[in-house]
């Protein structure tokens, strides 16, 4: 579904991605690990097609197009989804009419009629019941004065509704109590089939109790430097990265 | 020979077409005079520093319309709110058309200001409030010494306007350049209900210069709601001029829809002349190319316990200038006194401009007043985060100008009337979403 091949990228002239593999397949379920600063959003929003952000060197292929020349949308349309790490907030925008947008507009790309208003709305309201969000939230403005763990429900009920083939969710779990992280998890689990994949990007490995990666990577400095099953999560638990710090130096 | 004097010489050929006895007479014969001595607003008053009307002057205006024009209905019919009952009010070319209106004597008077000014009936009210809280500046008094023409609006006590009244102005281009000068009076007495849409509206390349007044005068309890469409073209200028004054508990709100026009400016005062009053002022302006918008407000706050709210929100694109000065004076007397006013813009090129200026002129101590003015682009983060879900670029910048202008569509009353504009500003933005915000 995804490879990304040797991949650096700048940002404001510094390099940020500094040779970066990654190939994950339809069905799979991908952790991205490491400490802050290492580039984990960076890799994220380059994928997204975040335009800030340069790509210096290497390819990023979605189901074997590169996809470098396409904006954000676009990628949008073929299915690459972010849940971000710092939801934007857009006053006036209600949540409801910015999914009724994404999806019509998302529809329209792809040479589809308009959801009709009825399905939008039963649509709306199964994954709001999915991921627990109360009826009343829907017609607030977007991400505006939310608290962060209601942002990041807001995401995965975006994801929900968009049913993206690549979802890529940027420290989901950050700012959620334990009883929200379940909802979120269980909602996440629910979305996931053998026709789409998902990175999940956290530092701690408490999200990846609930959604059970099939491989994990330790992004260290632009760079997978290390990739493993879930156990490697479980080390970096309980080790921290100094160790991989010290094998990346020997 | 300059517009002044032009002005000035044709306004003896402009008696010969009225009634010089009528008391209204010795109004216009003193306006021309207060014309001639003060003239045509320069830069240099500080009011009018940041807009000229040089360019707008040096046209050879014709300033009667010569002869009667018509106008088939479908051929103008967007320019109406056409799917709504409304009264309708419509001139072309200055001259009153009376196949495109709909007037009505039943229990109110939406009718012409030539009625009202020569018919013994509403001798009265022309008595008490034609020319009364319009100030006497060189431009009001241009319309005053020329005021034949117009809107006339009676509600008296306890009515409501069964309908909202539709004033329109087109002109045809047929003179080759075209000075309008439309005179309005609106009047509502006690605990009546009014809604106004006024639309200027050029149906030509050739230079159109309006020059129009309109007083309103809102009696106790009453509530007035006016909508200013001015989505002209890039040759038509307009001075929009409007007094209101508002007696104890009334509402009045003018809201000012700027979406095109060479150089538009509006003069918008409201004198408060009783407690418990609301004025409301809200404008919403979009502009590209070369065009020039300028808001010139004042809320007087003379009596105390009122409140005055001001929102306005411009996007200006390519060249497009806009200036906001909003002036609030809150007399010794006017304790307790909320005032708001907050003035939003956003820059869409590097050659855009926005003056935003606000004045408070506070002499009581126990008040509350507030001013903000912001200038900012867009935000590149929120139209990423858009795009990322798969809403294209120039619809997601729409969306953002949408909801950066959206409390100020949303206290729009008309459904239809809201609908037209939405329709309006998605037309503008060249997108075609259904925003429902
Ligand atoms: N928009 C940006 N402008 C400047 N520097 C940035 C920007 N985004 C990221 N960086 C820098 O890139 C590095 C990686 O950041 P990021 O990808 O956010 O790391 P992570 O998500 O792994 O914590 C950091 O040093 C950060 O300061
Ligand atoms: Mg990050």
């Amino acid at each position: 579904m995804l490879e990304i091949k040797d991949l650096h990228a700048n940002v404001e002239g510094k390099e940020i991605l500094k040779g970066l593999n990654l190939k994950v397949n339809a069905g799979e379920i991908h952790a991205v690990m490491g400490p802050n600063g290492a580039g984990k959003s960076t890799l994220a929003n380059i994928i997204a097609g975040k335009e800030e952000y340069e790509v210096t060197d290497g390819d990023i292929l979605l189901n074997g197009d590169d996809i470098e020349e396409l904006g954000p949308e676009e990628r949008a349309h073929k299915g690459v989804f972010m849940s971000f790490q710092y939801p934007v907030e857009i006053p006036g925008v209600t949540v409801t009419n910015f999914m009724k947008t994404a999806i019509n507009e998302t529809r329209k790309a792809q040479g589809l009629e308009e959801m009709p208003a009825k399905d939008m709305l039963k649509k709306i309201r199964e994954k709001s019941e999915l991921l627990e969000i109360d009826r009343k939230f829907l017609s607030r403005s977007l991400n505006e004065g939310f608290s962060g763990g209601e942002k990041k429900r807001n995401e995965i009920f975006q994801m929900a509704m968009m049913e993206p083939k690549l979802a890529i969710l940027d420290e989901t779990d950050s700012g959620l109590d334990i009883d929200a992280l379940r909802i979120v998890a269980n909602g996440v689990n629910k979305l996931k089939s053998q026709d789409n994949a998902i990175i999940v990007i956290t530092h701690y490995q408490r999200l990846l109790d609930y959604i059970v990666p099939d491989y994990v990577h330790v992004l260290y400095d632009g760079k997978i430097v290390k990739s493993g099953t879930k156990e490697l999560a479980l080390e970096l638990e309980e080790k921290g990265y100094d160790w991989i710090k010290e094998e990346i130096n020997a | 020979m300059e517009l002044k004097e032009k002005l000035v010489s044709s306004f003896l050929a402009f008696e010969n077409t009225v009634n010089v006895d009528a008391p209204i007479h010795d109004i216009r014969t003193q306006a021309i005079k207060i014309f001639e001595e003060k003239g045509f607003p320069t830069k240099k008053e500080e009011a009018w520093k940041y807009t000229s009307l040089n360019a707008v002057l040096k046209h050879d205006y014709s300033i009667f319309p010569k002869e009667e024009n018509a106008l088939e209905f479908k051929d103008v019919k967007k320019y109406f709110l056409y799917d709504l009952d409304t009264y309708k009010i419509v001139f072309i070319d200055g001259k009153y058309s009376s196949h495109l209106s709909e007037t009505t004597h039943d229990k109110i008077d939406v009718c012409l200001m030539s009625s009202a000014l020569t018919h013994d009936k509403y001798k009265a009210v022309i008595d008490n409030y034609f020319n009364k809280v319009a100030r006497q500046d060189g431009l009001t008094s241009l319309n005053t010494a020329f005021s034949k023409e117009g809107a006339y609006i009676y509600i008296p006590k306890n009515k409501l306007a069964d309908k909202p009244i539709q004033i329109i102005h087109f002109s045809t281009g047929k003179e080759s350049a075209q000075m309008l000068q439309p005179r309005n009076l609106i009047v509502v007495e006690e605990n009546s209900h009014v809604q106004i849409i006024e639309r200027h509206q050029s149906l030509t390349d050739n230079p159109v210069f309006t020059n129009s007044v309109t007083e309103i005068y809102v009696d106790k309890r009453a509530h007035v709601d006016y909508y200013k469409i001015q989505n002209d073209n890039e040759q038509a200028s307009l001075i929009d001029n409007t007094y209101i004054e508002q007696q104890a508990q009334s509402v009045a709100s003018v809201h000012t829809f700027a979406f095109g026009g060479n150089i538009t400016r509006n003069n918008l005062n409201f004198f408060q002349k009783g407690e418990g009053i609301d004025s409301i002022l809200n404008g919403v302006t979009i502009l590209e190319g070369k065009q020039h918008v300028d808001h010139n407000t004042l809320v007087h706050h003379t009596e105390p316990n009122c409140e005055s709210h001001q929102d306005y929100k411009g996007i200006f694109d390519e060249k497009a200038t806009g200036v906001f000065n909003g002036k609030i004076i809150v007399d010794k007397i006017a304790q307790k006194t909320n005032a708001f006013q907050s003035n939003n813009n956003i820059l869409l090129s590097d050659k855009a401009t926005i003056n935003s200026k606000p004045q408070l002129e506070i002499f009581a101590d126990d008040v509350k007043c507030s001013h903000g003015c912001t200038i900012g682009q867009l935000d590149e983060n929120a139209l990423f985060y858009m795009r990322s879900r798969g809403i294209g670029e120039k619809e997601a910048r729409a969306l953002l100008m949408y909801a950066f202008a959206n409390n100020v569509l949303e206290s729009v009353k008309i459904p239809q009337l809201k609908n037209r504009i939405n329709k309006l500003i998605a037309n503008k933005l060249g997108v075609d979403i259904g925003f429902d915000l």
